[in-house]
């Protein structure tokens, strides 16, 4: 496949993202599968602090709200509730864009500790994306009341990222969770995000592609996770590097 | 006696059976939304309430409750438990 790239400009700022102007230190994407307590995270953490408008351009939702920690001002971005980023849902475009193109100093996934198996999923997904991860093991209560026991020191071990029970209802853990976020935001943990492999041959492609994305690009972007939609056959990526990067790629061999 | 299992799908799972995904009959989209709920080879799927209607029918993948359109469930192979 051969790419070729022609710039209008130096592309939309994160703040364009947001509905409401900030001047925070640091932007924090809050993602979830729907019902995993991603609202009552966000409630706990800003307060009355909120602002409710639309994504650009979408009429999904936006939440925003901020916090102050450690002498740090965080504004939160509630991204909609998701089981995945990869099915082109206006929500799911939504969640990928920001994490993908705004890329907020950390995210937060919002996970059910009571059904992680089907929560790892999002979790996997995010990572291939940004490193910046923290999960948030929430219903860490139900998960105690059903008698499930979590190894939250080998997950975090496993998925190279901070892994923080909480009971958002009641606020357990929340504390722990803030100090985290500022952490990753400002780069004093050391992240190993879990990365996965695919076959040998697709590999190749994928370092191949990435190889050619890599000079028309920005450096921020992720060229690894580009090569790997494109690979995939979903071009709605390339509208979100038109659309954020106000760069065009053609891709040879495709009329978008 | 069923039919040849390996014609087996989802959608013909009653209310209250269970089966095990063997594979997938879908691509692009559809596939990605299936695999993301949880519909991968080996996944125990039980079939839990059909709408009065006769579709589409609820069912309990990997500890969610899931509605699933006939013709969805039916590109969904499943062995019979
Ligand atoms: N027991 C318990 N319930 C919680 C916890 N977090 C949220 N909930 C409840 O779970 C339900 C869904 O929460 P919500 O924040 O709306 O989920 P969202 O869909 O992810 O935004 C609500 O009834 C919450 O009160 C928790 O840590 N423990
Ligand atoms: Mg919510």
């Amino acid at each position: 496949m051969g790419l070729t790239c022609q710039s209008s400009g130096k592309g939309v700022l994160r703040e364009d993202f947001l509905s409401y102007e900030t001047k925070s230190d640091y932007i924090v994407a809050l993602a979830g599968n729907p019902n995993t307590g991603k609202s009552t995270v966000f409630n706990a953490l800003t307060g009355l602090k909120q602002h409710t408008g639309n994504w650009p351009g979408k009429t999904v939702t936006q939440a925003l709200g901020n916090y102050r920690h450690g002498q740090k001002l965080i504004t939160l971005v509630d991204l909609p509730g998701t089981y995945s980023l990869l099915a082109n849902s206006p929500e799911e475009q939504v969640a990928r864009d920001f994490i993908c193109f705004a890329e907020p100093d950390a995210t937060v996934v919002v996970v059910d500790s009571t059904c992680l198996e089907r929560n790892l999923n999002l979790v996997l997904q995010v990572l291939e994306i940004t490193p910046k991860t923290i999960v948030c093991l929430n219903l860490i209560d139900e998960a105690r009341r059903k008698k499930l026991r979590i190894d939250v020191e080998m997950l975090a071990i496993k998925l190279g990222v901070p892994v923080i029970p909480t009971a958002a209802r009641s606020k357990e853990g929340l504390g722990f969770l803030k100090d985290t976020i500022n952490r990753v935001a400002s780069d004093a943990i050391q992240l190993n995000p879990l990365r996965l492999k695919y076959e040998d041959r697709l590999e190749v492609a994928i370092s191949k592609l990435a190889g050619e994305l890599e000079p028309l690009l920005p450096e921020r972007i992720n060229k690894r996770w580009i090569a790997l939609r494109l690979l995939d056959g979903d071009y709605t990526v390339i509208d979100g590097i038109q659309k954020f990067l106000e760069k065009k790629i053609v891709v040879e061999g495709f009329a978008s | 006696m069923e039919a040849k299992d390996s014609e087996f799908t989802l959608s013909r799972l009653r209310v209250g059976e269970r089966g095990v995904v063997t594979s997938l009959h879908a691509q692009g989209i559809i596939r990605r939304r299936m695999l993301d709920l949880g519909l991968v080879p080996g996944t125990v799927v039980e079939s839990v309430r059909r709408s009065p209607a006769g579709d589409p029918t609820a069912y309990n993948i990997r500890g969610a409750i899931i509605a699933l359109r006939a013709e969805e469930g039916c590109k969904v192979y499943v062995e019979l438990l």
